[in-house]
């Protein structure tokens, strides 16, 4: 084996190209994911005092939490964007002998999420 | 890497991509009664304890966290290994069973309510 056949990636690789940064945001969105369990995990201990709650409920106001769910719900999306994008490309389905549009799939799926996110905003809100 | 075909990644996968579609699917509305709704203070300090005391929503959001905390292990790790951290992302223990501490934690709290 040659040097230059095992030269190992520079660990910034990512920055290289727009895709590859795109790819490694992809990925990190599941740092997103982590911190709203850590959300509810944090919400379901608060629920059991009213002192604890409070300060739960007091954090949810804050300005700091505003920021963070703004950065988390970016991040968030990002993912729902290319999920949906992916999930044809995983899930390939044949009607007959005629491969059903992939396009279609992931319309299909953002249909189910909006259905979702109305659902559960008026089953919560309202 | 082991050449042997793994027994417990197809689960693993299925916990991962379970977990990326219901976090798809979900986090944005999530975030918004968080973010938006209790920010706002159209959710009061006693909707919201009603809410998260309820006991099929404890339900669902253990569930969620379980999900969601083995998608987060799954691809954190392999994101770790891409960017040559691969000593810590081919540690698949420390990931999955963070990831089922937080769901071990979180059920605890729901049960204590």
């Amino acid at each position: 084996m040659t040097p230059e056949i095992n030269r190992p990636l520079p660990r910034s690789w990512w920055l290289r190209k727009p895709a590859y940064f795109k790819f490694m945001i992809r990925e990190m969105t599941s740092v997103a994911v982590l911190a709203y369990s850590l959300l509810i995990i944090w919400a379901l201990w608060a629920a059991a005092d009213a002192q604890s709650f409070s300060t739960f409920y007091d954090f949810l106001r804050s300005p700091l939490s505003i920021g963070l769910h703004a950065v988390v719900f970016g991040l968030a999306f990002y993912h729902t964007i290319t999920w949906i994008a992916l999930t044809p490309k995983v899930m390939v389905e044949w009607r007959g002998d005629e491969r059903v549009d992939p396009d279609l799939i992931a319309w299909n799926i953002w249909l189910v999420f909006v259905l979702v996110t109305v659902i559960v905003l008026v089953l919560v809100l309202a | 890497m082991s050449s042997r075909p793994s027994k417990t990644a197809p689960l693993f996968w299925l916990l991962f991509s379970g977990g990326g579609t219901a976090s798809a699917l979900l986090l944005p509305a999530m975030l918004f009664i968080t973010g938006v709704a209790v920010a706002a203070g159209w959710m009061s300090d006693d909707e919201l304890l009603a809410f998260i005391k309820n006991p099929l929503t404890r339900l669902a959001l253990v569930g969620l966290v379980f999900l969601f905390l083995f998608h987060w292990a799954h691809r954190f790790r392999y994101a770790l290994v891409d960017l040559g951290l691969s000593r810590i992302g081919t540690q698949a223990w420390l990931f999955y069973g963070t990831a089922l501490a937080g769901t071990i934690v979180a059920g605890l709290g729901a049960l204590r309510l």
